[in-house]
């Protein structure tokens, strides 16, 4: 039996980012996509939403501290 | 001078051929002798001129810079037999183990070599270590047949440190050295060893080079020989080592040249094999270490790298520092927590550089002419050309007519200068403080008693170590973000860990209580030792709390329960009857008392408010000022204690027996119901777990209460044992209790006493007895003593305790080492990523949050609850 691990509650939410939308959020860091942390290309996430190597995903988890929290990761073969 | 930026790409860790270390070495050594009778080195001996020199008088013979700048030059042993060398003796015992013994191929079939050839390409190009797959390489490579050229193989074992045995035959070195070199470069790599040569054919290591054939002889810098008082030389251990290995490889030299018997030759090489291991590694497991005269074990090569007092440890990770200082500390309450008393002995040996301009050179004058010994005198000057004058009585009247704007005067410590005070171990930031100095007679370094709990100090002997800032803008850093006053409240808990402690807390209980009422003459003394303004004259009486509300800001408002609050059900608020609800309006103190609530390390309430609401300048303030008044009402109160504080009346401690005995029958009570089958198993318990799970609640319950009973016979109003329990200054209810009351149940590995001899703890009681005191449950409180029995039990009990401290400080120690040396490179910045030193993102945000806990309330970005009280009073409730 196959479960959407999306859906899972420890799971957080995974989005890839649109080329321009990337760029943005890169400039607006002021860093090079290297400088990002990094997901593997067969992580289970990554598989499941479709990601390639050189996207760049928006994570968007629960924080014990801010409540919510984004952060990006570079996906990676 | 500006640095030029260079990318490492590569290092390359090898061994050095034979031919490397000839090309390096600038002389042969030749003569096991150091100086002639003259004094002078002899050539070609171990002290030989062009190794380099250390007089700074003489030229270096080989790079003709002086001694001193010349770091020296390496020479060369050509030893009569190869050697093997210790470090690689259990790799060369490998890769032979490995490899054929006629053909040295190693000992894997063709299809096996491309195999791991492909999946060490693969691991080269990926960086990555190749350690676990040469380990596989070795337990692979072990076959009875070679199967290249057939023949059979026999085991190769090593015999420690150096002996290599094939069968039962003793491989010779130069044996060993002949079969390594017919190893092939590129089975040597699949063994571990670089041996493929680059596109100058140059080579990282080849397997025979851990054979020696040619010894390197270090520079005499690194071993320098001591001229004693007597005039005596004492040479180095390496050179003493170097002379042995020398004596023996000419004898055997000699004796192979006469052509002596196999038999003695074997014995020479035997000895030179021994000299060369232990200059080496005096410490080779299986090889007698070699002695000094003395009987001493010579500290040769290893012993100069490894180990705590080695090479890494103590001179590369650890340095001692010039401009420090290290004393006992004693405590002065009235410095402030910003300053450090420092002793005039120590005041006058560590220095400030002062540039010298015309609107101070009056001052450096007056300094020189002070001269070394006398206080805020001068130690050095520097001219603007860099050199360096001693100052001294004799010459103090030549250097100040010479000084000018621009030179540096080393000038001594004074009152104001800023320095850097530490106590080890240094956990956290607030371990390393910047501290004002303040020169004072006697030799302690003096602290005030509110930065104990940073520091963790007390002074039972303790010592600190002080550092002096030697420029402007270590200076100025330190004073923005090092000083004490800037530490007041902890990164851990965003709460003040700088309060006060122990006298302050009761002092200021004894100030603020109800009761506490003082003449205007009092008062004054009061406000005046605490250098407070004095008010004018009215003639009345003043309250404990008008006094203290003196040093509380004029516009604060807060409303926070004290330590003292029994946590009654039904809160009186303002009329609570222990005084302990504080309501502090316009800051005024209504009511309540002050405690360690108010203003003590860990949980001052008033203290967090002010360094929060008035910054720290104000906080500070604050607390030299309310730790002087609580002094002083502890002084004008009196405070003592004994043991008639613990003291109960006969009828209370009738009450407490008969509420012991009443438990320990109710556990026999327990044990017989289970002894018949009638006691029922609590969900997911076995029988046995849930009667130890009642008796221990039973025993618990009985020890709370007895001492419950015994508290309800103390008077904090006349207890002054009780006022330091209740109010947070020292010690505990549960303390005073186990005092008077019943010292209660001990416990080993979390549940009651079950183990020493079989079946039972002691011979005293059965074999499988069950009851309060055959399972370690001390009746007896500690007044009236406890029975030997009862005492045994302590005493496991006690014990567990110290070993289970001394384990934890072990482990969380080696934990933190590691936290700090994985976290140590991390920084935060200014739009709050954190970054790792290569620049790669570790948080996009600083703790998601972008919080400093310590400019935090407790860890939250707002208290909300705070804040409504607040202006619940600002707006007349």
């Amino acid at each position: 039996m196959k479960k959407d691990i999306l859906k899972h509650e420890l799971v957080p939410d995974h989005v890839i980012l649109s080329k321009s939308e990337a760029t943005k959020t890169l400039k607006k860091m002021d860093i090079h996509p290297e400088q990002l942390p990094r997901i593997k290309s067969d992580d289970p996430v990554s598989k499941a939403i479709g990601a390639k190597e050189g996207d760049v995903l928006e994570i968007t988890r629960k924080s014990s501290t801010a409540g919510k929290f984004v952060t990006y990761r570079l996906v990676q073969d | 001078m500006r640095g030029i930026l260079k990318k490492i790409s590569q290092i390359d860790f090898g061994l050095m051929s034979p031919e490397d270390i000839r090309k390096m070495s600038v002389t042969k050594i030749v003569t096991p002798d150091t100086y002639d009778e003259d004094g002078y080195p002899i050539e070609n001996g171990l002290m030989d001129p062009r190794l380099g020199v250390i007089d700074p008088s003489l030229k270096c013979r080989t790079c003709a810079s002086k001694g001193g700048e010349c770091q020296g030059h390496f020479g060369s042993i050509n030893l009569a037999r190869p050697v093997i060398h210790v470090g690689f003796a259990d790799t060369i015992h490998k890769i032979l183990r490995s490899t054929c013994h006629s053909c040295g191929r190693i000992l894997l079939t063709d299809s096996e070599i491309v195999d791991y050839r492909e999946k060490f390409d693969t691991l080269i190009r990926n960086e990555e270590s190749l350690t676990s797959i040469i380990k596989e390489v070795y337990t692979v490579a072990r076959r009875d047949k070679c199967p290249h050229c057939e023949e059979d193989q026999e085991d190769v074992k090593i015999d420690k440190p150096v002996s290599i045995v094939e069968g039962n035959y003793k491989l010779t070195p130069s044996e060993v050295r002949e079969r390594l070199e017919t190893i092939p470069d590129s089975d040597a790599l699949l063994l571990g060893v670089n041996a493929l040569p680059d596109k100058d054919g140059n080579r990282i290591a080849r397997p025979e080079w851990m054979v020696l054939t040619v010894l390197p002889v270090p520079p005499v810098t690194v071993r320098p020989s001591i001229t004693l008082e007597t005039g005596e030389r004492s040479e180095d251990d390496l050179t003493h080592k170097l002379v042995d290995i020398l004596r023996i490889n000419q004898r055997l030299k000699e004796n192979m040249e006469a052509g002596a018997p196999q038999l003695i030759v074997e014995d020479l090489w035997e000895l030179l094999q021994y000299h060369v291991t232990t200059y080496f590694d005096n410490e080779a497991s299986g090889v007698p270490p070699a002695r000094h005269r003395s009987g001493r074990p010579l500290k040769t090569l290893a012993q100069r790298l490894k180990g705590k007092e080695g090479r890494f440890r103590s001179n590369l990770s650890g340095k001692r520092v010039n401009f420090s200082a290290r004393t006992v500390i004693s405590p002065d309450p009235n410095i402030s927590i910003n300053e450090v008393g420092v002793p005039e002995i120590i005041a006058t040996e560590v220095t400030v550089p002062v540039y010298v301009t015309e609107w101070n050179i009056e001052e450096m004058k007056q300094c020189i002419l002070n001269g070394p010994k006398v206080h805020p005198g001068a130690n050095y000057a520097i001219r603007p050309d860099e050199r360096k004058i001693r100052i001294y009585e004799e010459t103090k009247e030549a250097v100040v007519d010479k000084i000018e704007p621009g030179w540096v005067v080393e000038r001594h410590l004074k009152d104001g200068d800023i320095v850097l005070f530490n106590r080890q171990p240094s956990l956290h930031r607030m371990s390393m403080m910047a501290h004002e100095v303040r020169v004072l007679p006697y030799k302690t370094f003096r602290l005030n008693l509110c930065v104990c709990p940073p520091y963790n100090a007390d002074f039972d002997g303790d010592e600190m170590n002080m550092h002096v800032f030697q420029t402007e803008e270590s200076r100025a850093e330190a004073k923005s973000l090092m000083r004490v006053q800037e530490h007041i409240l902890s990164p851990r808990f965003g709460g003040p860990i700088i309060g006060g402690i122990h006298d302050h807390i009761s002092g200021a209980y004894l100030l603020t209580r109800k009761r506490a009422i003082f003449t205007e003459e009092q008062v004054f003394q009061i406000l005046k030792k605490a250098k407070l303004p004095i008010p004018n004259r009215t003639g009345e009486n003043w309250t404990g709390k008008q006094i203290f509300s003196q040093v509380l800001p004029k516009d604060m408002n807060i409303v926070y329960k004290a330590e003292i609050c029994r946590k009654c059900d039904d809160c009186l608020k303002r009329e609570c009857k222990n005084d302990a609800y504080v309501v502090i309006e316009d800051g005024q103190l209504l009511t309540g008392v002050i405690d360690e609530k108010a203003y003590g390390a860990f949980a001052g309430k008033i203290l967090d408010h002010i360094v929060k609401e008035y910054g720290t300048d104000r906080a500070r303030e604050f607390l030299d000022a309310s730790t002087k008044l609580a002094v002083s009402g502890i002084m004008k109160a009196g405070f003592t204690t004994s043991t008639n504080d613990e003291e109960i009346p006969q009828e209370a401690k009738e009450r407490i027996e008969v509420h012991l005995d009443n438990a320990e029958k109710k556990v026999d009570q327990l044990i017989e119901a289970y002894d018949n089958n009638e006691l029922e198993a609590l969900p997911g318990r076995s029988l046995e777990e849930t009667l130890e799970m009642k008796i221990m609640q039973v025993l618990g319950e009985a020890r709370d209460k007895s001492g419950e009973i015994a508290e309800s016979y103390f008077d904090i109003n006349e207890n002054h044992a009780v006022i330091m329990a209740l109010t947070g200054a020292r010690g505990s209810m549960l303390n005073l209790t186990q005092i008077t009351a019943c010292v209660g149940q001990q416990a080993v590995r979390g549940g009651r006493i079950d183990r020493g001899y079989s079946e039972r703890t002691l011979p005293h009681f059965q074999k499988r007895e069950l009851g309060a005191k055959a399972r370690g449950f001390v009746h007896s409180s500690y007044k009236e003593g406890l029975d030997p029995i009862e005492f045994f039990f302590h005493a496991m009990g006690g014990r567990e305790g110290l070993v289970d401290t001394a384990i934890r400080t072990a482990q969380s120690g080696y934990m933190q080492r590691r936290l700090v040396n994985a976290l140590q490179d991390l920084n935060v910045k200014e739009d709050g990523k954190v970054t790792d030193n290569r620049g790669v993102i570790i948080q996009t945000v600083y703790g998601e949050d972008l919080v400093d806990p310590a400019k935090s309330d407790y860890g939250k970005v707002v208290d909300l609850d705070k804040l409504i009280d607040e202006m619940r009073i600002k707006t007349g409730k």
